[in-house]
């Protein structure tokens, strides 16, 4: 994290389910139009943190968005400001079309016009020839791209993606990954949280390894991705 | 509920004869049906309302049908030139609610937003009560007084949610039941404390009658039938077509979703309050010059919408619209041939629809959040 100006800075970040804590003390900085990588097993946090960070969790600690602090900043006004979270269960609207869903999507730049409709059905032309089917009877694959999709029409200048691979044949992971680094590219700042940790690595400009809610290993990702921890750990000696 | 509204005939009084009267006959079955129809609209408009409550909040509104005897017995009061007690109800819940938004602001350490929301109550309250005072001591035209109505019902929605259910909205549905409950008594109660306990009709805002094919219905009840498909279609219009109504709907669907989009549940509640209000205040002026409304006729009135809706399993807006429909055609037929036991027979005769319903559902689970 050299020269870039940090997006967000997450300092000391506390978040408990009743007695369990589940994110103890983490601290990251995500640099203005990078991809930050957040790797880690599963149960390590790392849904967690992205919820907290985007504000539909109670935390302890301090984020820093485009430098300020987001305290009392509630989700919906966390969205306005230009943060959008794809989580990973999606959270599609299933009984609406998916245009309606990506209409939707711009809900808070309801009063610059409609959003990018366009923009998107260019980046996702499968969207476009489904666009009167109802967002639930859409393929896992199809699912996943309409809500990244609806995430963008919000126009994000910081896009936390979880685990945008879940569940999804090798071929379109490959698609998914290098559309967020197309989009990386465009401008958008994007906090990367992947099961798949040799893709995300591989366009990531920076990476955090999580492990039982706390960071284990932090650096480049080409660094990162040669680590014998990481490789062990994360990337086994497959494929 | 709802007497016979559509036919001046002395068909109550035949009834009364207690023959064995036949609903069948086509000199009486068009016009039983047309009735069943006038009441059925109403019925099915508090239905839509019930619904978009229950799917936005999670509220079972037992207090629609309250709203319903605000609307009739507001006007009333402004057509004797009495201020209604509506207005203090409404400066209540606009003091509490802005009491409760400036705390929250202070908390927020947001002084400005404090100063607004202080400023915004006050001055709102100042001007409502100003405009309701002048107006009714004046005796303003009906049409003026039809609005001032509304200007004071249609409030109460969104206040009752700022004061009542949003501070409860991570509450259990039975734990919001309780609060609906417990509003809809206070409801009645204060609806006895403002308007006494006599039944006030209000005037007919169309005079005299329609032959249409052989039927002839009274204006008053061709009015209420257009206004509530005017009504619908504008409502089918808000949710498939708007912005505004899509979030509605999305918060519904899928309230997770709908914050990772930026809409605020409280806001949507807010409005769905405001849209169940305005139903109902409307449905009071519509019926007001067909029935005598007194303060505990909203329940009873507000529990057949809540038949239609459960019909609807409390999701579907048009099966909800039908059922309410066929309560009220029912409940025409019923009144005519049996009128004492109008209510048993609408009610029972719902029983069966409703153990289907319940056999036939697919039990999904409500969406946690
Ligand atoms: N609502 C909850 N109540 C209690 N514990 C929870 C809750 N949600 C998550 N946890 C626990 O918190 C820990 C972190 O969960 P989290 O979902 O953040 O993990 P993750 O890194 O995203 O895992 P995965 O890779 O499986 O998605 C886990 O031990 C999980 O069991
Ligand atoms: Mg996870």
């Amino acid at each position: 994290m050299t020269a870039v100006s940090p997006l967000l800075e997450v300092h000391d970040l506390h978040v408990s389910y009743g007695r369990v804590e589940a994110v103890q003390g983490v601290s990251l900085s995500v640099g203005a139009g990078q991809i930050v990588s957040v790797i880690g097993a599963n149960g390590a946090g790392k849904s967690t943190l992205l919820g907290a960070i985007m504000g539909a969790l109670p935390s302890r600690g301090r984020v820093e968005y485009a430098g300020r602090t987001l305290a009392h900043t509630p989700l919906e006004s966390r969205v306005a400001a230009g943060m959008t979270l794809v989580p990973e269960r999606r959270e599609l609207f299933s009984s609406m079309t998916v245009e309606d869903n990506l209409r939707l999507g711009a809900y808070t730049r309801r009063r610059e016009g409609a959003g990018d409709l366009g923009g998107v059905f260019t980046r996702f032309p499968r969207l476009e020839e489904r666009r009167k089917q109802l967002a639930g009877t859409l393929s896992g694959g199809e699912q996943q791209m309409l809500a990244i999709g609806r995430a963008l029409m919000a126009r994000p200048k910081l896009l936390l993606l979880d685990e945008p691979s879940l569940g999804l044949a090798p071929l379109i992971v490959r698609e998914i990954l290098r559309i967020v680094a197309e989009l990386r590219d465009a401008g958008v700042t994007v906090l990367l949280v992947e099961q798949n940790a040799r893709a995300a690595l591989a366009i990531s400009d920076f990476g955090y390894v999580l492990e039982g809610g706390q960071v284990r290993l932090s650096g480049p990702a080409a660094d990162l991705a040669h680590d014998p921890a990481v490789v062990a750990s994360y990337l086994g000696t497959g494929k | 509920m709802l007497g016979p509204v559509a036919f001046s005939l002395s068909a109550p009084s035949l009834a009364s004869k207690g023959l064995a009267l036949n609903i069948f006959d086509p000199a009486i079955f068009p016009i039983l049906t047309a009735d069943g129809l006038t009441n059925g609209a109403v019925y099915a408009l508090l239905s839509l309302a019930l619904v978009l409550v229950f799917a936005v909040t999670r509220v079972i509104f037992v207090p629609q049908g309250e709203f319903v005897m605000f609307g009739t017995l507001t006007l009333a009061s402004l057509q004797l030139g009495r201020v209604p007690g509506t207005l203090t109800l409404l400066l209540v819940l606009l003091a509490i609610s802005t009491v409760l938004n400036v705390v929250e602001a202070l908390r927020r350490g947001d002084g400005r937003a404090a100063g607004l929301a202080a400023g915004s109550g006050v001055a709102l309250g100042a001007g409502v009560w100003a405009l309701t005072t002048t107006l009714a001591a004046a005796k303003a035209p009906l049409l003026v007084q039809v609005l001032l109505t509304l200007l004071l019902v249609v409030p109460l929605g969104p206040l009752l949610y700022r004061v009542v259910f949003q501070p409860l909205r991570n509450a259990s549905v039975l734990v919001l039941l309780i609060a609906s409950v417990a509003l809809h008594l206070v409801l009645v109660g204060l609806g006895l404390v403002f308007f006494g306990p006599e039944g006030s009709r209000t005037p007919a805002f169309a005079e005299g009658n329609t032959a249409l094919g052989g039927v002839t219905l009274s204006n008053q009840s061709l009015l209420v039938i257009l206004v509530s498909a005017v009504l619908m279609l504008a409502l089918y219009y808000f949710f498939d077509r708007t912005l505004t109504g899509k979030a509605l709907r999305a918060t519904a669907v899928n309230r997770m979703g709908a914050r990772l989009v930026g809409i605020r549940p409280t806001a949507a509640g807010s409005l769905a309050f405001t849209v169940a209000a305005l139903i109902g205040a409307l449905s009071g002026l519509l019926i007001g010059p067909s029935i005598a409304v007194s303060y505990d006729t909203g329940f009873l009135i507000g529990l057949k919408g809540f038949v239609g809706a459960i019909i609807g399993g409390l999701v579907s807006y048009p099966v909800a619209a039908l059922g309410a429909l066929l309560v009220g055609l029912i409940e025409s037929y019923a009144s005519f041939s049996l009128s004492q036991w109008k209510e048993v027979i609408v009610f029972t005769l719902i029983l069966p629809v409703l153990l289907w319903r319940s056999l036939s559902s697919k039990h999904h689970d409500e969406e946690d959040e």
